[in-house]
């Protein structure tokens, strides 16, 4: 490519558009259904539910330690489509991006994605590419969407809990917010930690053959763990449980959020998973999980209690208990 | 009503800085404050960036013997002096 | 220093807490003054191991909620010069001023940037030279070495766009004008740990001197908090008005000399108001006139209009221990962490704040309840 940066042109439809898709995305995502060069992927007929979703990728930096908005934006439909029990058929990838960015930025990122769809076993079979004028996104913006099909026998929901469930988490918590966040402008701190994000369907179709009656599953993104078991309580009407010294939080992680004032029950994961399962369930489900690479850190956290339904409550160390709200907003360093 | 953390001193810097260590964690903080010297291997309470004290090892431990030592407390504390009245609380 | 470690070991909480459920002083109150201590107790479920005679109240040590909306609206004023870049800690962008946080400010495209220290506050200023860097200090005595550093480093380097606008507040004074007001009765009191790290232990003996109550100086572990509370039952069982420094291991009886003479070598005291007190004197740090360039207030005069407070909210009373934030009518209805009315909301030390994160949404939810 003759470009050392994006420019307009490169979204106009044009002959350079052309080219950025053919010398840089087509080879990056190579498959038989792109190749097609049609204006939609097909898939045959599937046996079971379709499962559907989307998300936009904003993260801010492009790079943090461990990944990239690239990964990210591949790991984080995957892991949507897999913690509904689905098995992931395909992704669409969208792209707005700002004028002016370097194109080799463009290129490392889309080899991210590359590499995280190969290693998923996830092709990218469909595509768009628009470029916004300067100012009118910051550097790179991506979505994807993706397609799964749910076997029959399955059926995860997020009202299905019921008091007495056991309460797994398939792994660390916090260390994809604390990876951001140590590139963050006016917070900057060098880290050992870096993002946990990975493909979680492998994890799940392994979990499913275990239990197929695993009633809720759900990754703890935005919000952290904190969110996600509110949201949980609330829709299934149960009341949650959990003890603080089953959760699994490095000592990096928690030296992080002392210095900044954090607390990792609200940080972002990109790599795990919570699931609510029958209590008899729990010992086969937590031997299966801590066997593959993405559930060795598998812990039972708690359970699900019929009283005070919608609130979560955690057995704190010195043996109190104390409510994990909802939080509230934009995390930010405190210094109180 | 102010946080602040344990640290240890793992770097020198010019102009009165240094480089700590949370836990595996890294910032550059601002000796400017702290009283005394400070070596590689320290530890120093940080707050807002800068060092405001050092963390005594020897009391450390003293105050740990208390936590377990139900005596100690009456002893230190709970002695005898002037019984308060209502009118004083 | 492996011995840090033991003090984050529960299973040393429970002589602790035997002991505290043996002392016989019948019920008490005790007040812990710093919003870091709210936190740290709700945060580990100690209100819920006590025994229910022993009462924890919180005192006005937050340094955002004891903020007054005027000095909250006059920083709102200072990021809408132009040129002026304001800078602050993350604990300040949500808090409402009479007509808006810092957060809808910043939403206005007025440049305003959260910052972890005063040196990047300073570093900010080293990068654009043509803007006006101000720091919008807010704090006690634990912070205020921070900006008085900065002065110094500005000053030492030269720059000529570095300011501070000052509403850092002192302890003591608060601490008498609350005990002075004589609305709480506050049997014992846990006394701020990192504050007297740098005005020393010693600085709270008028406690058990003057007002006879006993002060015990505790870390932020829970352990360190339910030793300090054992600690003032002992001396309460023993009628024994006395200062405990139990967190020695960071606290020195003198404090840190060097610390507070930056402090005093850019500072003076001057009336400060306080929300829920009013003005208080003595009780704030304004710059001296000899580093007047560096004055925010000096080099930008601003008139900002009549401030006002919400009619609903009831942080002042929060704040002064008279009422608990589930006695606000509003708490957890009007107001909440997501549309905070006050800024005992808004801080994660607040009170408010601390409640319903941490303890009193059953409480909230049952009320909810019973008023529909």
């Amino acid at each position: 490519m003759k470009h050392t940066h994006i420019l307009l042109a490169h979204g106009s439809g044009g002959a350079m558009m052309h080219d950025l898709i053919n010398d840089l995305f087509l080879p990056a995502f190579d498959n038989a259904e792109l190749r097609k060069g049609n204006d939609q992927a097909v898939f045959e007929k599937q046996d079971g539910r379709l499962a559907f979703t989307t998300d936009s990728y904003v993260v801010q930096p492009l790079f943090f330690p461990g990944g990239c908005i690239g990964d990210l934006a591949v790991h984080g439909t995957i892991n949507d489509l897999a913690v509904g029990g689905a098995m992931p058929l395909g992704l669409s990838v969208g792209m707005i991006i700002e004028e002016g960015l370097e194109i080799d930025t463009l290129r490392r990122i889309v080899q991210a994605m590359h590499t995280a769809a190969r290693d998923a076993g996830v092709p990218i079979v469909t595509g768009d590419t628009k470029v916004v004028e300067r100012g009118g996104c910051d550097k790179l913006f991506i979505n994807t969407a993706g397609i799964g099909v749910i076997p029959d026998g399955v059926h995860i929901d997020g009202g299905s809990a019921r008091p007495g469930d056991a309460i797994l988490l398939s792994g660390r918590i916090g260390e994809h917010g604390i990876a951001v966040m140590s590139e963050r402008r006016g917070v900057r701190f060098s880290t050992p930690v870096v993002t946990d994000s990975k493909p979680l369907h492998r994890l799940v179709q392994r979990m499913l053959a275990v239990c197929p009656d695993i009633r809720v599953m759900r990754d703890p993104t935005r919000g952290g763990l904190g969110a996600t078991l509110n949201e949980i309580a609330s829709q299934s009407t149960v009341g949650i449980e959990i003890n603080e010294e089953a959760l699994p939080i490095t000592a990096e992680v928690q030296g992080a959020c002392d210095l900044l004032g954090l607390d990792p029950l609200y940080l972002a994961n990109e790599g795990a998973l919570v699931a609510f399962v029958p209590e008899t369930c729990a010992d086969a489900l937590l031997h299966a999980m801590r066997a593959m690479p993405e559930g060795e850190y598998a812990c039972h956290i708690g359970n699900t209690i019929a009283d005070m339904p919608g609130l979560v409550r955690m057995k704190t160390g010195i043996g109190g208990t104390r409510v994990i709200a909802m939080p509230s907003g934009e995390m930010l360093p405190r210094i109180c | 009503m102010c946080l602040a953390v344990p640290a240890r001193i793992c770097e020198l810097r010019p102009d009165n800085m240094a480089v700590v260590d949370i836990q595996g964690t890294q910032r550059e903080i601002s000796l400017m404050v702290l009283d005394g010297e400070a070596a590689v291997g320290d530890y120093v309470l940080i707050h807002v960036g800068y060092a405001i004290e050092r963390i005594d090892e020897e009391e450390a431990l003293r105050t740990l013997e208390l936590f377990a030592d139900l005596s100690l407390t009456d002893e230190a504390f709970g002695s005898a002096s002037p019984p308060l009245t209502e009118d004083d609380v | 220093m492996s011995v840090l470690a033991s003090f984050r070991d529960s299973s040393r909480a429970a002589p602790l807490l035997e002991r505290i459920r043996a002392r016989e002083t019948g019920p008490v109150a005790l007040m812990e003054f710093c919003g870091g201590h709210t936190v740290a107790i709700f945060r580990s479920g100690i209100r819920s191991v006590l025994p229910e005679h022993i009462r924890m109240l919180s005192g006005p040590g937050c340094p955002v909620c004891v903020t007054s909306n005027m000095d909250l609206d006059r920083a709102a004023a200072l990021a809408k010069l132009p040129g002026v870049i304001l800078t602050t800690y993350g604990d300040m962008l949500k808090v409402p001023g009479s007509r808006e946080s810092l957060a809808q400010v910043r939403a206005q495209g007025y440049p305003v940037e959260i910052v972890y220290s005063t040196l990047d506050a300073l570093r900010l200023a080293g990068q654009h030279p043509d803007k006006q860097i101000v720091f919008f200090a807010i704090g006690f005595e634990t912070t205020a070495p921070a900006a008085a550093a900065a002065v110094l480093q500005a000053r030492a380097r030269g720059l000529k766009n570095f300011s501070i606008c000052s509403v850092m507040k002192l302890t003591i004074p608060g601490a008498r004008a609350l005990l002075d007001m004589g609305e709480v009765r506050v049997q014992g009191v846990i006394g701020p740990g990192h504050v007297s790290s740098i005005i020393g232990a010693d600085a709270w003996r008028f406690l058990p001197d003057v007002y006879r109550v006993p002060v015990a100086i505790s870390g932020f572990e829970p352990l360190d908090i339910l030793a300090s509370i054992d600690a003032l039952l002992a001396m309460l069982e023993k009628g024994n008005a006395d200062l405990a420094n139990l967190y020695s291991r960071i606290v020195k009886p003198g404090g840190n000399t060097k610390a507070w003479g930056a402090v005093t070598e850019v500072f003076e005291t001057c009336a400060s108001s306080w929300r829920g007190f009013g003005n208080i004197p003595d009780s704030g740090l304004a710059l001296r006139p000899q580093y007047a360039e560096y004055d925010a207030e000096h080099r930008f005069p601003i008139d900002i209009p009549d401030s006002v407070e919400h009619p609903a909210c009831r942080c002042g009373e929060v704040l002064r221990g008279v009422i608990e934030p589930v006695d606000c009518k509003v708490f957890g209805t009007a107001c909440t962490p997501e549309q905070p009315l006050g800024p005992c909301m808004v801080s994660s030390e607040g009170s408010c704040a601390a409640y319903y994160n941490f303890h009193q949404s059953t409480h909230t939810k049952t009320r909810h309840a019973t008023e529909q």
